[in-house]
């Protein structure tokens, strides 16, 4: 889990006063932070951390950093479910 | 892919260990620091393309592996309350305490979550008013700065049930502390490359300067893996010790400020236990005064937790860089990923975990199967990347 998984940033919002983007990996969307690389722009790419976009890298090297992660395995935090925002009390789990 | 296939090229594994054949006179001792890096070591066989002579040991840079027994089994007393809200990253759900895992705990009804990010556990906490939301922040340098957020918002917007269970630990004071050992073996270091992209890599010039050993921040792809392990082997040869990027194109020396800036906010740096080695000085995260409120463990009451680790494995000397996984009699026989007893058996990136993974546990590393593992290596370094090689070479 010490590696960052790099991946194109499809959309950018601000949630809570944290600026935030859509990023996508492979066939995968995820919520990712921006503060950290607050410059970036749709369509640029970022290595992510668990949600945190760490640096921006460009193409060819996210398109090969992928890849070695995915020879590695080393895409299953990708898969960690979604937590959606809910209002007080609505966590019903 | 249409990138991968540019820099398809299969003679350039070989013309890097060429090149370090062609420098190397005596036998070198280099350490990876990266659990990423010992993975793609092992898995590619890295090791044994190398001239006889150069050695790669496997050092303490997996997180999941170095968080202590000790921290575990406190996680998990405080994941067992009623009430609570227990989230981790995934990895950290089957790593065994002193009594089962995160898992055996939810399969008991204990309320145990796994995040993707940090922030999620806001998202919990705010949905939760009844309970209290405690994130397992564990990591090196790579995931401070999200675990550092998380502690900056639960204070900024007052989500008083949210708190972290800190262990977090750092890079440098653990090379200090494998340099300092009378036993150390280590000549020189792949430095950690993406711990780097966030701290930058100004602060292993005194180690490197201090102890003369040269320290190259390197990639964790098959070539960058050998491009810095030559690097590594010039200043060595050369007699140099300074601090080198191999890793260019991810990282420079600054690092990310805006990054480096929360961490110092949030987090100052204290004793931390390490698995498998114990007590390094001032080689740890813990949250500031001003986050007493979010500080796990001074909420719950955890602190009289201490747990010894087995006395048969030797998961600290392979993290020092002393002992290799072949040398511990309880390597895939007491001791497997199914029932882990030490820090570099309980997470793939864990040197142990990765030689059992790729079978080296099944037999002795034979010409046959050196000539198979070196072959599907070139194979792997093919598709990986060539660029800063080009730049370089």
């Amino acid at each position: 889990m010490c590696l960052a998984i790099p991946g194109k940033v499809v959309d950018t919002f601000e949630q809570r006063g944290l600026r935030m983007a859509k990023v996508q990996f492979g066939g995968i969307v995820r919520e990712t932070c921006l503060e950290y690389v607050p410059e970036t722009k749709i369509g640029e790419y970022v290595l992510v951390h668990v949600g945190f976009a760490i640096s921006r890298v460009d193409e060819a090297e996210a398109e090969r950093t992928y890849q070695a992660l995915m020879d590695l395995d080393q895409l299953t935090e990708l898969e960690s479910p979604v937590v959606e925002e809910m209002e007080p009390g609505g966590d019903r789990r | 892919m249409k990138y991968l296939d540019e820099y398809r090229d299969g003679n350039v594994a070989s013309k890097i260990v060429d090149e370090m054949r062609r420098v190397q006179t005596r036998p070198w001792v280099l350490m990876e620091v990266c659990g990423g890096q010992t993975h793609s070591i092992v898995k590619n066989g890295i090791d044994h393309l190398l001239p006889e002579g150069v050695e790669l040991v496997h050092g303490p840079g997996c997180p999941v592996c170095v968080t202590p027994l000790e921290m575990i089994d406190k996680a998990h007393a405080i994941a067992r309350g009623h009430d609570v809200i227990f989230c981790s990253f995934g990895d950290m759900l089957r790593v065994p305490g002193s009594d089962g895992d995160l898992f055996t705990i939810k399969s008991q009804g204990g309320d145990v979550r796994i995040v993707y990010s940090p922030l999620d556990c806001l998202k919990i906490a705010r949905a939760s008013p009844g309970k209290q939301v405690v994130f397992f922040a564990i990591g090196f340098e790579t995931t401070a700065p999200a675990n550092a957020m998380l502690a900056w918002r639960a204070r900024e917007e007052q989500v008083n049930n949210l708190s972290l269970l800190v262990s977090h630990v750092l890079v440098p004071p653990a090379l200090e502390a494998i340099l300092q050992s009378p036993e150390n073996r280590v000549q020189g270091f792949l430095g950690p490359g993406h711990v780097c992209a966030v701290m930058g890599y100004s602060e292993y010039d005194p180690i490197s300067a201090r102890f003369n050993v040269p320290i190259v921040v390197t990639g964790f792809e098959p070539l960058d893996i050998l491009h810095g392990t030559l690097m590594t082997i010039q200043q060595l040869e050369e007699g140099r010790s300074t601090v080198e990027n191999q890793y260019s194109r991810v990282l420079d020396r600054v690092g990310n400020l805006p990054a480096q800036t929360l961490i110092k906010k949030v987090f100052e740096v204290g004793d931390r236990k390490w698995r498998g080695i114990g007590n390094i000085p001032m080689s740890g995260y813990r949250l500031r005064g001003e986050f007493a409120r979010h500080d796990a463990e001074k909420l719950f009451n955890v602190a009289s937790i201490a747990t010894l680790e087995p006395e048969i494995c030797i998961s600290g000397e392979i993290l020092r860089g002393i002992k290799k996984p072949h040398d511990c009699p309880a390597f895939g026989t007491l001791c497997s990923p199914q029932h882990p007893l030490g820090a570099t058996m309980v997470s793939a990136e864990g040197a142990c975990a990765a030689y059992y993974a790729y079978g080296r546990h099944l037999k002795p590393q034979g010409a046959d199967t050196l000539h198979q593992i070196s072959q599907g290596a070139v194979a792997h370094v093919a598709g990986g990347s060539i660029s800063v090689n080009r730049e370089r070479a």
